[in-house]
């Protein structure tokens, strides 16, 4: 089993969430979750199955969209947080780095980390002591510290971006869809940071991701998420071995392939006894 | 033509000043742009606004006299009192926070997210308002404004250049101040964005957003800032353009001068701005004055446009614009 740095303690609870964008259009029919401290948490799925609408229903970036948590409920350490405004979650301690790495363009490198301490009142000491941290994890950003961040590659972007949410001294940070973009060895080294913050320093991750592979190789639970509903759940390594898991996420199957047709109807029918 | 040179220096040099007050206007619009991708038409109408209220206040004006006269039926419109400048001024600027907040509180929180075209309406209306309620406020006839600014020939430039030049340029004091205090302004705002928090804050916003929010930035509180930097911009600009040519309807349209200078210099560049406004200034003064009369004159009016045509042309990002960052 993986569930070496997994405690008892819950920090963040979904329960239920129902999301309608636009006041129509309903997203996400009822999710469920939870993410124990200090464990990585795996939230799966294929496109539009809601995985980014959870994370930004939980870090409250939804409103900015004109997405709203019609039903159910959001709790952090047990405190409702639905109806904070994202800057009071990153005060909590609740980030999310945004799929697509949102780098601030015109911003060096540096300065697009510093903008993840805005809401501490730390001092400059403290800053940079932090600064040294994010470049011991990330060496190259150190030596691209001096560049605009539009200018870097994808793989140091999404170090930018990990590294200005470390900045803010998070407990979780809500990580979406990592993988975004990146060739398969950058993939790795990023995953691989997350596994030396998590076990080293202790942060919480919740991580949505459509690399499943990757995902339920490095994480400690897994949820499935399939037209905004979770519809299985579990230790990361029971998922892995879960033959429907095999079949529809990581392309494996006992019976050799089959055609897509097959495979299209099969998942239709199993979808709806799940 | 010896004579014809030292008449078009002359010229040059107070088109270079009229081209500060250009560069002033046109430096509002570029923070408003900068920091929330919003057009802002109604800059324009900010710097009437702003010279209006101070108008007011200083000659201790009743806000809204008329329309509380008309309803019941009384005769006041002074309070009797006079402010000093200085906290006349400083009232003003309050004045335009307010209205910063106001803005962002009823017009642009509900628009985040929306397209641009949106929010350019949006400040159109806002122009027409913002016109509108100055005079109902303020009322409409043309003020006289004086602050202690000081005005007229500045006689050392006079003398020196008689001496050197064999005759005397003139130049008005008001226009080495407005360049003096737009320098000042620059350096200010350039040090508060590139070296403080809320500085970066607010470039990170105008680069992204919802990536500002996932950090905790709050979007409602850089709006008001900067809304309340370019009312204070705007504000300058007011008292130069008001001292200059009195307080009316008009200066609202300065504006509009603004739009080829910021063709000129970028939409997205403080530098720009103030080389554009510069450039549009000696270019109008020295093309009425080498070649305007031979073709009818009046050319101060087109020539700025004309210009900014032929940036938009060959070179549309401007002399500064931000080159649009694109990976491929």
């Amino acid at each position: 089993m993986l569930d070496a740095g997994r405690t008892e303690e819950t920090l963040l609870e979904v329960n239920n969430i129902e999301v309608i964008y636009n006041h129509v259009i309903l997203v996400l029919k009822g999710v469920s979750l939870s993410v124990p401290k200090g464990g990585i948490t795996a939230l799966l799925g294929g496109n539009g199955a809601g995985k980014t609408t959870t994370l930004k229903a939980i870090s409250n970036l939804l409103k900015s969209e004109r997405g709203e948590v019609t039903k159910g409920s959001i709790r952090y350490r047990g405190e409702r947080v639905q109806d904070l405004l994202p800057s009071d979650l990153v005060k909590m301690g609740v980030i999310q780095v945004m799929e697509g790495r949102h780098c601030f363009e015109h911003l060096t490198v540096e300065e697009n980390l510093l903008t993840g301490a805005y809401t501490r009142g730390a001092s400059k000491g403290e800053i940079d002591a932090d600064l040294n941290m994010v470049y011991e994890y990330f060496p190259r950003l150190k030596e691209r510290r001096k560049s605009q961040a539009g200018y870097t590659s994808g793989g140091e972007q999404q170090m930018v971006a990990i590294g200005r949410a470390l900045m803010s001294r998070p407990e979780t940070i809500l990580l979406d869809e990592p993988s975004m973009g990146l060739a398969p060895q950058l993939v790795e080294q990023i995953f691989n940071i997350v596994k030396t913050l998590n076990e080293e320093e202790g942060y919480t991750f919740l991580l949505a991701e459509q690399n499943t592979n990757v995902a339920l190789r490095f994480a400690h639970y897994g949820y499935i998420l399939e037209s905004g509903r979770v519809v299985m759940d579990g230790p990361a390594a029971d998922l892995r071995e879960n033959p429907d898991v095999k079949e529809f996420y990581l392309g494996m199957s006992d019976e050799g392939r089959k055609s897509f047709r097959d495979v299209r109807s099969y998942r239709r029918r199993k979808r709806w006894l799940s | 033509m010896p004579e014809q040179f030292i008449w078009g220096l002359e010229v040059l040099l107070n088109g270079l000043m009229a081209g500060v007050l250009y560069a002033l206007v046109a430096l509002g619009f570029v923070l408003i742009y900068k920091a929330s991708g919003i057009f802002n038409f109604a800059q324009g109408v900010m710097a009437l606004f702003a010279a209006l209220t101070l108008v007011g206040i200083m000659d201790g004006q009743v806000p809204f006299a008329h329309l509380i006269n008309s309803i019941f039926g009384t005769e006041i419109h002074h309070f009797g009192w006079h402010v000093p400048a200085f906290l006349a001024i400083l009232l003003t600027m309050v004045v335009m926070v307010a209205l910063a907040w106001a803005v962002n509180k009823f017009v642009f929180k509900h628009l985040v997210n929306q397209e641009p075209i949106i929010l350019f309406m949006a400040t159109i209306g806002l122009a027409y308002f913002l016109e509108g309620f100055g005079d109902i406020m303020w009322g409409s006839d043309i003020k006289k404004l004086d602050v202690g600014l000081p005005q007229g020939i500045n006689g050392v430039i006079d003398e020196a250049t008689y001496q050197i030049l064999g005759y005397g340029f003139f130049i008005d004091n008001l226009d080495l101040f407005a360049t003096a205090i737009a320098a000042a302004l620059v350096f200010t705002l350039i040090v508060f964005a590139q070296y403080t928090k809320q500085g970066r804050a607010m470039r990170a916003v105008a680069d992204d957003h919802q990536a500002a929010l996932s950090v905790g930035i709050s979007l409602n509180f850089i709006w008001v800032m900067v809304w309340s930097l370019a009312g204070f911009v705007a504000l300058v600009a007011g008292i130069m353009w008001g001292t200059k040519s009195g307080v009316q309807f008009s200066l609202s349209l300065i504006a509009l001068k603004a739009l080829p200078v910021l063709m000129l210099g970028g939409f997205t560049s403080i530098p720009g701005a103030i080389v554009g406004g510069l450039l549009i200034g000696m270019g109008e003064k020295l093309f009425e004055f080498a070649i305007g009369s031979a073709i009818g004159g009046a050319t101060e009016n087109w020539f700025a446009y004309v210009l900014a045509l032929l940036f938009l042309v060959f070179r549309p990002q401007g002399l500064f614009g931000e080159k649009i960052i694109e990976r491929v």
